[in-house]
């Protein structure tokens, strides 16, 4: 097993009173050292739930249904609950959206800290301070002594998810997860957040999942994009070429539809209608009412998600 | 300020300050001494802007520098504390409720939140029929459904589902049945707030679009808000930057975002992601955001500005006019320093 | 489009009562109650507040399955000769007239005053919510007290024996609405902020219908649940003034003028007349309780998964 992070043929369900629905179908990717990749797509296509999928943390009704993931050459999606806290949080962290989820209001940033350094490590208040202040220094706080007694309210929306970011960094993870890490955040702070994640992943080699629904982001982090549709990737492969030469349909969709792709003033390039809801997924490919090129065989036979062009892989017949 | 034609909508010097000091006992202080403190949010301070007929003017900004009080105070939702705001040639932030009833025809909203703009226990049908039966009392039953459909067509939902409740629809529909709402009176100046920030980038598209067609079949005046500086380059013919209350440069789209003047502006655009720009390199401020309870003396953006002098931390710049009617407030533009 | 039928039938709401046992036996108990309350005067064996049908030699007569029962008094009767399952009866229907219409009364003045403290704030808000804090701090009790000792004087203790039900009623319901004053408010203040309501105030509407129109009918649910828990305590709150003869007159017994009458019996063995009603009201008062429980937890947004 030569990846950092592999994750085979993933699907998630999500059990539910009128029965089960499929949340993720078939979803693969690998990450490597150092590495990052962008997980794109709108609301409910299933990137949220494949991070979370990752770490185990799906919260009833749903559950993993099929494939596994492998971590440093051991398949997690096996181990029991006890063992996968060992990992998450600790080798493979993950950042949210809102840091308020994080953080609890009552308690200093210090305290926060150097509790969870404390559960995880066997070492004493004074190390675990010692290695909180060196993170908060990691991640460019300005005067890291006082944030440590401070509370998170004190702290602005761009400082506070600096403080996640160097909680997750607590235990020098393998892997950081970011789900929507700055969507909540105005764009220059956006840029600095995005600048530190980066430069974290370069200097330590970490591997870096960033799911979000902005392609101007991803482009700007990532080496490799995932684009998921319905709770399947439907392009997968180099940033660069995903971006300039995308291969499916709804990536090229959803590039045209960006404001500032083209010449202002201009009608956008929109993809009509709109997503399908989980509960009703069209047979065939997924994207067929949508899309311009969708032919009769699109209607009936899934798309095989295979290697296309310069790299890339993707689910569609038409390419 | 100098316009070329009469402006349809002229904002001069509006103050807008809430006091958030709570009652008597939230109000008491006890440094050194005794005494009653208030603590008031400067969220518009001292802008002045106008919007030309058939533009599109966006006012963009980050969380919190005050947009979307701004839209409200020239809707008078909120009275401004002083400045005027004028409609028209008419002068409408001081009036009652009563005599700013013909011009709620004339200028209308449209929102940022497609599930909570819509009252969940009215139907497409009530949600749009109550504004035309409100305003024409004479309207007959069948001419009100005729208008109603008549509109949704316009927005593109389906007219036979004009008995349906919000949560029957999807968050780029409802956005369109919000946007119906605000046509329906057939208005010509539309405030949109946020429109499209909280739908998906493809839904987005289409909201964008539809926006820009009715612009043209209605012959419609927009005053854009957002914090999405993609979206205001592409939809907007003129740009305010609004940063902690004040406008700090206002041009046109074109000016803007090829010359931005203004440190802030440039900090602004330089972050924006742009697709496929592997490791754009952005200007970094320093600094945090100060709170609009506690506003910088002189320039408010001196304390993030990398070249802020003396004068910026003393003196309130003006708000200058340059050569192709930009407007700049900031002493390193007017006195023409080095920025960089 | 679906009717409203098959809406009901597919909703939440039905789901999660379908789901719940205590929910489903409360609400058949509750049925049974509200039938009996309603149909009194036809199921009952005898009618308790004539008097042409009570005789005092079969006062305390004990129910049917112990020593000296008759079958023609299944639970026995009271001091006065009265059949006890009929007085039962006619007792619950009076509580429950009662509750209902002191509930409405507290609901009135409640959601109105509730709605114009949230929505209009400042001055308004401080005034009505002090007005409030003002009388939940008298004891109802202590009203009551006041009001049928002026009642009584004013036109006649003859008088109050006809105008019991309507004066409890208003008392109860007077002393209770800053309940619902509270809770309407806290919710309006939530909605009063949303983008819908701005909208109809961008559109020109009057305070009045942007009040009652758009805001009031999205606070409504946690008028419901309230409503419940309301009906069991001025249930509760009637007996308690019976119980203490402020409430209704032992002609005309409630279940909490029933339970007083035989609390003088209680030990010279007929218990009967105060255990049984004391079990009655008990038992409907708890219906209500659940079920008002299980209302607010089906009704509560941050819960509710569609």
């Amino acid at each position: 097993m030569s990846h950092l992070l592999e994750v085979r043929d993933l699907e998630v369900k999500f059990a539910l009173r009128s029965g089960d629905i499929t949340a993720i179908d078939g979803v693969s990717f690998n990450l490597d050292p150092g590495e990052r990749l962008g997980i794109v797509g709108e609301s409910g296509a299933g990137k949220s739930v494949t991070g979370f999928a990752i770490i185990n943390l799906i919260s009833k009704p749903g559950y993993i249904s099929r494939g596994s993931i492998y971590f440093e050459g051991n398949e997690i999606s096996a181990y029991s609950l006890a063992r996968m806290r060992k990992i998450r949080g600790n080798r493979i962290s993950m950042i949210f959206q809102d840091p308020m989820m994080t953080l609890n209001p009552v308690y200093t940033i210090g305290f926060q800290m150097i509790e969870t350094l404390q559960a995880h490590r066997n070492i004493s208040k004074t190390q675990a301070r010692a290695i909180a202040l060196d993170k908060l220094k990691k991640v460019y706080i300005p005067s890291p002594e006082k944030r440590l007694s401070q509370y998170p309210h004190e702290l602005s929306g761009g400082m506070r998810q600096r403080i996640i970011i160097a909680i997750s960094l607590l235990a020098d993870p393998a892997i950081i997860i970011a789900d929507e890490p700055t969507t909540a955040l105005d764009v220059t702070i956006q840029a600095e957040i995005m600048d530190l994640l980066q430069e974290l992943c370069e200097r330590d080699r970490m591997g870096l999942i960033l799911i979000t629904h902005d392609l101007g982001v991803v482009s700007q982090v990532t080496e490799k994009i995932a684009v998921m549709y319905a709770g399947k990737i439907i392009e997968y492969g180099p940033t660069e070429t995903v971006v300039h030469h995308p291969v499916h349909p709804y990536t090229i969709g959803l590039i045209g539809s960006i404001p500032g792709s083209i010449e202002p003033g201009k009608d956008l390039k929109q993809i009509p209608g709109m997503m399908p809801t989980l509960t009703n997924i069209p047979p065939g490919c997924a994207f067929n009412p949508r899309c311009e090129l969708a032919a009769d065989i699109c209607t009936k036979k899934t798309p095989v998600f295979e290697e296309k062009q310069n790299g890339i892989m993707a689910a569609c017949h038409m390419k | 300020m100098t316009t070329h034609q009469t402006p349809l909508l002229t904002v001069e010097n509006v103050v807008k300050h809430f006091d958030i000091s709570g009652g008597f006992l939230d109000q008491l202080a006890f440094k050194g001494g005794i005494h009653l403190e208030k603590t008031t949010v400067k969220a518009v301070n001292n802008v002045s802007l106008f919007v030309n007929k058939g533009e599109t003017l966006s006012v963009v900004g980050e969380s919190g520098c005050g947009k979307s009080t701004l839209a409200r105070v020239i809707l008078g939702l909120y009275r401004p504390n002083s400045g005027k705001i004028f409609y028209d040639g008419q002068r409408i932030d001081h009036l009652s409720h009563e005599q700013w009833l013909p011009y709620r025809r004339k200028m209308q909203m449209i929102f940022q939140d497609p599930y909570a703009s819509l009252n969940p226990r009215k139907t497409v049908r009530q949600t749009l029929e109550e504004p035309l039966r409100f305003h024409n009392p004479k309207m007959t039953a069948q001419e009100a459904v005729d208008k109603v459909a008549y509109v949704m067509e316009q927005v593109g939902v389906d007219p036979a589902w004009i008995g349906r409740y919000p949560h029957e629809f999807s968050g780029g529909q409802r956005q369109r049945i919000s946007i119906a709402r605000g046509l329906i009176l057939d208005p010509n100046f539309i405030v949109a707030d946020e429109p499209v920030s909280a739908l998906d980038v493809s839904i987005q598209a289409q909201i964008l679009n539809l926006l820009m067609d009715l612009r043209e079949k209605h012959d419609l005046t927009y005053l854009f808000i957002t914090h999405d500086l993609s979206v205001v380059r592409h939809i907007s013919s003129r740009v305010a930057v609004l940063y902690l209350g004040t406008v700090c440069e206002l041009a046109s789209a074109k000016d803007l975002f090829e010359s931005p003047r203004h440190p802030y502006t440039r900090a602004l655009l330089s972050a924006i992601p742009r697709i496929g720009e592997k490791k754009a390199k952005h200007i970094k401020l320093k600094g945090e955001v100060p709170t609009p309870v506690n506003l910088p003396s002189g320039c408010v953006f001196h304390g993030r500005c990398v070249y802020a002098r003396d004068r910026c931390r003393k003196e309130f710049p003006r708000f200058n006019e340059l050569s192709n009617s930009t407007f700049v407030s900031c002493h390193g533009v007017e006195e023409g320093w080095d920025l960089g | 489009m679906k009717t409203k039928l098959q809406q009901f039938t597919e909703s939440y709401f039905l789901y999660s009562f379908r789901r719940d046992m205590v929910a489903m036996a409360s609400f058949a108990v509750l049925v049974i109650f509200l039938f009996i309350a309603f149909a009194a005067p036809w199921i009952s064996p005898m009618n308790p507040y004539d008097s042409v049908n009570i005789d005092i030699m079969n006062s305390e007569i004990p129910p049917m399955w112990m020593d000296g029962g008759s079958k023609e008094f299944p639970l026995g009767t009271d001091n006065q000769g009265r059949d006890m399952l009929s007085t039962m009866f006619y007792g619950l229907r009076t509580s429950i007239i009662i509750g209902l219409g002191a509930v409405a009364i507290q609901a009135a003045i409640g959601v109105v005053l509730g709605l114009m403290a949230g929505y209009l704030g400042g001055k308004t808000d401080a005034i009505l919510m002090r007005l409030a804090d003002i009388q939940f701090s008298f004891p109802y009790l202590m009203v009551a007290i006041f009001m049928s000792a002026i009642f009584q004087v004013v036109f006649g203790a003859g008088s109050f024996e006809q105008m019991a039900i309507p004066l409890l009623t208003i008392i109860i319901g007077l002393s209770n609405w800053p309940m619902f004053a509270r809770t309407i408010r806290a919710s309006v203040m939530g909605e009063k902020n949303k983008e819908y309501v701005e909208a109809a105030r961008v559109i020109g509407l009057p305070q009045r219908i942007i009040m009652f129109r758009h805001i009031l009918p999205n606070a409504l649910t946690s008028v419901m649940v309230i409503s419940t828990i309301q009906v069991a305590n001025a249930v509760m709150s009637e007996a308690a003034l019976s119980f203490l003869g402020l409430g209704m007159p032992v002609t005309k017994p409630s279940l909490g003028s029933l339970i007083r009458a035989g609390q003088e019996f209680f030990f010279s063995g007929s218990w009967w007349i105060t255990v049984l009603p004391g079990l009655w009201l008990v038992l409907f008062v708890l219906v209500i309780n659940l079920l008002g429980d299980w209302l607010r937890d089906v009704l509560n947004p941050k819960l509710y998964k569609g």
